[in-house]
């Protein structure tokens, strides 16, 4: 079968019909001074404000709600343009509409014109949820490595009370890929009489050792990054090295093989001279692997990486609700579940999203897995924005 | 009975045409005779590719309100819907094939996507009411193991199958020496996805060894739907039969 070729989805600009439009991001204190958030690793924070957007509007009865959960390096901005991307400094949003946006907004998948949909900021990050680049009250100066180990039970804990602030008793569904993918079923586990739906795109119960290898060497990259400082560089240069080394071993993994072989080959990004002799940048792979290194440091903080990656080497949906089995734990879900994986993900890889779904079935639960033909590897739950449409559309359908 | 054009021969394996030509035009001849005797109806050409199926009338009224239903090579799902809008079943479906698994979604029916030669270990016994097996046990590696599992996850089985000792199989077998293509088995040998093909009498053998009730029966013959009957190995083009331990 000749590969098939494919552009990125096309963004909608801000004023067509079938975009959300002009966003803004909000901001609510959840966690007020004088109380505290108590965290599952032991540790606790206070306060704790949260950076959310949302979409589309409340029904009355409050029962249209779509709960996205974004996945390790994704943000509150799912969907239209930011409009304050200049004031708040995140100029790589003025390009670009969210990163979701061909599935999110009016007509689309997850319909705006129907559904509300929200997306809160995790804890831990670096986009206006409280995080380790955020003030320590009792220091007056960032985190850094001082902030608390966060986990996905807490982003859960804390975005209940995120729906709780705004009445929200029920989630018509959650939806999340990757990192998200694993909140949207701790949401199902955890909360199961608040979740109708949870779809489980790319993501299973627990990374692999693979997996946690890989966040292993990213997170080596940041911290022996000269410019690390113990976590303390806000004041300095910051580990952008490693935090580029890191990101481009962590693409490499999103993409597949295949994938890669069709976009760059063994193509040289300056094919008339021919290779240069030396370590510059010569391959077409290597070129886009620096500017997706380069990019990212632009908009994402070491720190928050550490801490992030982190959360995800810890969760384990088995051993948190199951006593190690995930069927057991499965046995707690009312939520009607959805789990797509994607044939050349090799991050979350087929069979461990199957697994998900067979522990579902012998929990004697209904449940629908779908494995999506694709090379577009682990990232294909953002890119196959028609197939992932179509398992969204039908499945949120009431 | 209309006549297929003879398959092409594989110069590789055929040398001397002549040879073969001689027996494979006498039984030519022989086969439209007994076609002639005996066709009723119009040849398997004739047939429109979807139409409607009658085993989901017979599996409407077979199953019970509410119950749990699995339906193993669920195809696009429309049985299962139909199922769920009209009698409130729990369905879950499982289908191997990617694009008839998107449908499946779209009708808003629970499935997995998975290959049923992988077996149902993780199903839990008698998790369902009803286990469906339409059109789908002669196209398994293990079809002996499927209908044994089939009795362990569910308390009845459906199972609807092309029987491959109709007259018109047996003659078109007989007649022409090559594989039977009919209505119901309308691949060539080499195509087709029934790789276990059986008939009526194999599965009653089946089930008197394994201990299995055969709860109803019915046979599908000349267009039209009516109980088994005793001569029925013979008669009827399609079976469905509904089994309990």
């Amino acid at each position: 079968m000749a590969p098939e070729k494919k552009e990125e989805p096309r963004a909608s600009p801000p004023d067509t019909p079938n975009s959300v439009g002009w966003t803004e991001g909000q901001t609510i204190c959840l966690v007020p001074a004088d109380s505290t958030l108590v965290l599952e690793l032991g540790g606790s924070i206070s306060p704790v404000t949260v950076e959310y957007e949302t979409y589309g509007s409340l029904s009355p009865r409050k029962d249209n709600v779509v709960f996205i959960a974004h996945a390790l390096s994704g943000d509150a901005h799912v969907a239209g343009w930011d409009r304050r991307a200049t004031e708040t400094g995140r100029t790589w949003r003025q390009k670009k509409p969210g990163w979701w946006d061909a599935i999110v907004g009016p007509g689309k998948a997850i319909d705006t014109n129907q559904l509300f949909v929200i997306c809160p900021n995790v804890l831990g990050g670096c986009y206006g949820t409280t995080g380790p680049s955020s003030v320590d009250p009792a220091t007056d100066k960032p985190y850094g490595l001082r902030f608390p180990m966060v986990t996905v039970g807490d982003w859960v804990n804390l975005h209940m009370r995120l729906l709780d602030a705004l009445g929200i008793e029920r989630l018509q569904a959650v939806v999340g890929g990757s990192l998200g993918g694993q909140q949207a079923l701790e949401m199902a586990l955890a909360h199961p009489d608040r979740v109708e739906r949870a779809v489980v795109l790319a993501a299973s119960a627990r990374l692999s050792v693979q997996g946690l290898a890989f966040n292993a060497v990213g997170r080596y990259c940041i911290l022996h990054d000269p410019n690390f400082a113990g976590g303390d560089y806000y004041d300095g240069e910051g580990p952008g090295a490693g935090l580029a080394g890191a990101r481009m071993l962590a693409h490499i993994t999103y993409l597949s093989d295949e994938g890669m072989h069709e976009k760059f080959g063994r193509r040289l990004q300056d094919d008339a001279n021919g290779r240069q002799g030396g370590f510059g940048i010569e391959f077409a792979v290597e070129s886009y692997l620096d500017y997706q290194g380069r990019a990212f440091v632009e908009r994402f903080d070491a720190n928050s990486y550490l801490y992030i990656t982190r959360a995800m080497d810890y969760y384990d949906a088995a051993a948190a609700w199951g006593g190690g089995s995930l069927t057991e734990a499965c046995r707690r879900i009312r939520a009607k579940m959805l789990i797509v994986s994607f044939d050349s993900d090799w991050l979350y890889p087929p069979e461990v999203c199957k697994e998900l779904a067979l522990a579902l079935t012998q929990a004697n639960r209904p449940v629908t897995y779908a494995n999506v033909p694709s090379h577009y590897g682990h990232d294909s739950f953002l890119v196959e924005t028609e197939k992932v449409g179509r398992l969204l559309r039908g499945f949120l359908a009431r | 009975m209309t006549q297929r054009p003879p398959p092409p021969i594989d110069p590789h394996l055929v040398t001397d045409r002549s040879v073969d030509r001689l027996p494979r035009g006498l039984f030519d001849q022989r086969a439209a005779e007994l076609s002639n005797l005996l066709a009723t109806r119009p040849a398997a050409t004739d047939r429109p590719p979807d139409s409607t199926r009658w085993q989901d009338e017979i599996i409407a009224r077979e199953i019970p309100k509410g119950a749990r239903v699995l339906d193993l090579g669920c195809g696009d799902g429309a049985l299962l819907e139909r199922l769920m809008r009209e009698l409130g079943v729990r369905a879950q479906g499982v289908e191997i094939d990617p694009e008839a698994v998107f449908s499946c979604v779209e009708r808003g029916v629970p499935v997995i996507q998975a290959d049923l030669d992988e077996g149902l270990r993780r199903f839990p016994a008698q998790a369902f009411d009803v286990v469906v097996l339409e059109e789908t046990l002669q196209t398994l590696a293990n079809p002996r193991e499927m209908l044994a599992e089939m009795l362990r996850v569910g308390r009845r089985g459906i199972v609807s199958f092309p029987n491959f000792a109709h007259w018109r199989v047996l003659v078109d077998l007989v007649a022409s020496g090559r594989m039977p293509v009919t209505e119901w088995l309308p691949y060539q040998w080499y195509e087709t996805a029934n790789i276990h093909p059986f008939t009526l009498r194999d599965l009653l053998d089946w089930s008197h060894g394994a201990g299995v009730r055969l709860v109803s029966g019915y046979a599908y013959e000349n267009g039209a739907v009516r109980t088994l009957d005793a001569d029925d190995n013979l008669h009827a083009e399609e079976v469905l039969i509904v089994v309990e331990r």
